[in-house]
């Protein structure tokens, strides 16, 4: 199932003495099964984008296709197109409402019409899925829950929906190191393991840097660069004038190369420039 | 939908009207009210509308921007204008329908109420849109400091209400944000029966509270840690003052109350 955007183009408040546009010309494909990071400073339209994957704005004008769903269409289906593409926004805690978690992760599965067999079946997966013990939590008032657990109760109501396509604005804003890891982990399962396609939104270059398989750079409204990590970080210097940044790994290996040492380009892993000053290291002895 | 709501919003300006003092606006608008419910025919209403378009041009908003915002309140103004339309005792009879019969009086009636409404909204609208809601709740607070020799504690209401202005577009777009997440959910919130519908806000307003919830708690803490205490003996950065402007509009406000009430005994 890929998602086809074309000419999309998306103006705020149209007409009036306050619009802005928002989204100018926007062409990509996602394709199924990729792993995609969004990055762009605040304000360069990634939310607005996102909101568009789902029908949840309509475009000013162009086209968005989902799964053969053309959502410019009013006609079509909203319900469906939400069903194949589920979108966890930013600090997605902040929309539980339920007496309990089983409940609360049990809305989206409900608004779908289907039995009460598979709704269980749908919480207790969602939940396995983030990390919580159903047998221990379900029955939980969710205002009890610690943040990182909220969160992790959100991202299963989206879950239980079984999107094809999983959207993640900022899933990890707010948290601490370690929910921060936690989410990341799960995020990364899914993908591994269930197949889905997911769309990262982040401001964190090393998070998209160690999960994503291709990376969108949004500026101003448009598509900046769309391409591998490996190029889209090897492009620092445009990075850093869009308000961005760079992985600590392409920063360092700059760092590096600036004190003369022989660090080739397009590193931007971790693990990549340990392995090189290893290298470096091991061939030199001390060369420091 | 939400941001057609122009009622309490600020519009920012320099005009003559944006300048005046806002107790005196307080007190104008207050008498330009009474005025609205002592006009009671038609070239009294044609008097009064020329009288606000006056104003409004003098303020610099567009006078669609105003008419707009009595949009949202369209369902409360038809309603009273046929709860008056069915239920006003009349004398003069123009259409009888079996039991029921509609009479001149019932039609004025409706008529004149829907009036007053879309007068009364508009005219409030020119308050709040050419004053900061800073300077809105100064005024208040100046206009109700008399009363504080009766304990009536009015610097902590309008201490209440710059925080609940404040915090209405913060609301608003919290609301928008909580709405669009449980659409991505599946919710509905646009078709089904009355009950329904009311029963599909309940996503909706949990979280919304939840938020405003702590929003308040943080704020309170906020002002705690800046040693907020109330009103007793605090100075202000902004003395308000009058000035020839309030004047002006004192007198213009006068000559139209003037104007409106020998209208009513020439004609009433």
């Amino acid at each position: 199932m890929s998602i086809v955007i074309e000419e999309l183009n998306y103006t705020y408040m149209s007409g009036g003495p306050y619009e802005t546009k928002a989204l100018a010309d926007i062409n990509l494909t996602i394709e199924d099964g990729e792993f995609i990071g969004l990055i762009g400073h605040t304000g360069s339209g990634k939310s607005t984008l996102v909101q568009h994957l789902n029908g949840l704005l309509m475009p000013t004008s162009g086209r968005i296709m989902v799964d053969g769903l053309d959502l410019a269409d009013k006609k079509t289906d909203r319900r469906a197109v939400r069903q194949k593409v589920g979108l966890v926004f930013q600090y997605p805690e902040n929309q539980l409402f339920e007496e309990t978690v089983e409940k609360d992760i049990a809305f989206g599965p409900k608004n779908l019409g289907l039995d009460q067999e598979e709704i269980d079946r749908r919480v207790r997966d969602a939940m396995r899925r983030v990390a919580l013990d159903y047998d221990k939590l379900h029955e939980r008032s969710v205002f009890e829950l610690s943040g990182g657990q909220m969160r992790r109760v959100a991202i299963a109501g989206v879950l239980a929906m079984e999107p094809k396509v999983l959207v993640l604005d900022e899933p990890c804003a707010g948290l601490d190191p370690r929910g921060r890891e936690e989410i990341m982990g799960l995020i990364k399962a899914l993908h591994r393991e269930a197949g889905t396609t997911i769309v990262m939104v982040s401001h964190s270059m090393d998070d998209v840097a160690s999960l994503a398989e291709r990376v969108i750079v949004m500026n101003h409204g448009t598509v900046a660069m769309d391409g591998v990590p490996r190029d889209v970080f090897s492009r620092g210097e445009e990075l850093r004038a869009m308000g961005l940044d760079v992985p600590q790994a392409v920063e360092l290996a700059a760092k590096l190369r600036e004190k003369g040492f022989d660090i080739p380009q397009g590193v931007y892993l971790i693990e990549e420039i340990k392995h090189e000053i290893e290298k470096i290291l091991g061939k030199g002895g001390a060369a420091c | 939908m939400l941001s057609d709501i122009t009622l309490g919003q600020y519009f920012p300006g320099n005009s003559v009207i944006h300048r005046m003092d806002p107790r005196m606006k307080l007190i104008l608008t207050i008498i330009y009210i009474v005025g609205v419910f002592m006009v009671a025919n038609l070239p009294g209403y044609v008097i009064a509308l020329a009288f606000l378009y006056l104003v409004v041009r003098l303020s610099g908003i567009r006078f669609s921007y105003l008419l707009k915002g009595v949009k949202p309140l369209r369902f409360i103004i038809i309603f009273t204008f046929l709860l008056n339309l069915f239920f006003v005792q009349g004398e003069t009879p123009l259409v009888s329908l079996g039991f029921f019969t509609l009479t001149l009086e019932a039609v004025e009636n409706a008529v004149y109420f829907a009036l007053r409404l879309v007068f009364l909204v508009m005219g409030t609208s020119v308050l709040t849109l050419t004053t900061s809601p800073v300077r809105l709740t100064d005024g208040l607070e100046r206009l109700m400091h008399p009363l504080q020799r009766f304990h009536f504690p009015s610097h902590e209401l309008a201490m209440m209400m710059t925080i609940a202005l404040r915090f209405i577009p913060t609301l608003l777009e919290e609301t928008d944000k909580i709405k669009k997440a449980q659409m991505a959910r599946g919710a509905d919130f646009e078709s089904g029966n009355l009950l329904a519908r009311a029963k599909a806000m309940i996503p909706l307003l949990v979280p919304l509270f939840v938020s405003a919830f702590k929003r308040a708690n943080d704020l309170a803490m906020a002002m705690e840690a800046r040693c907020y205490r109330g009103g007793d003996h605090r100075t202000r950065l902004r003395e308000l003052k009058y000035t020839k402007l309030d004047l002006y509009g004192a007198l213009a406000m006068a000559a139209y109350m003037a104007v409106i009430i020998a209208e009513g005994m020439l004609l009433g």
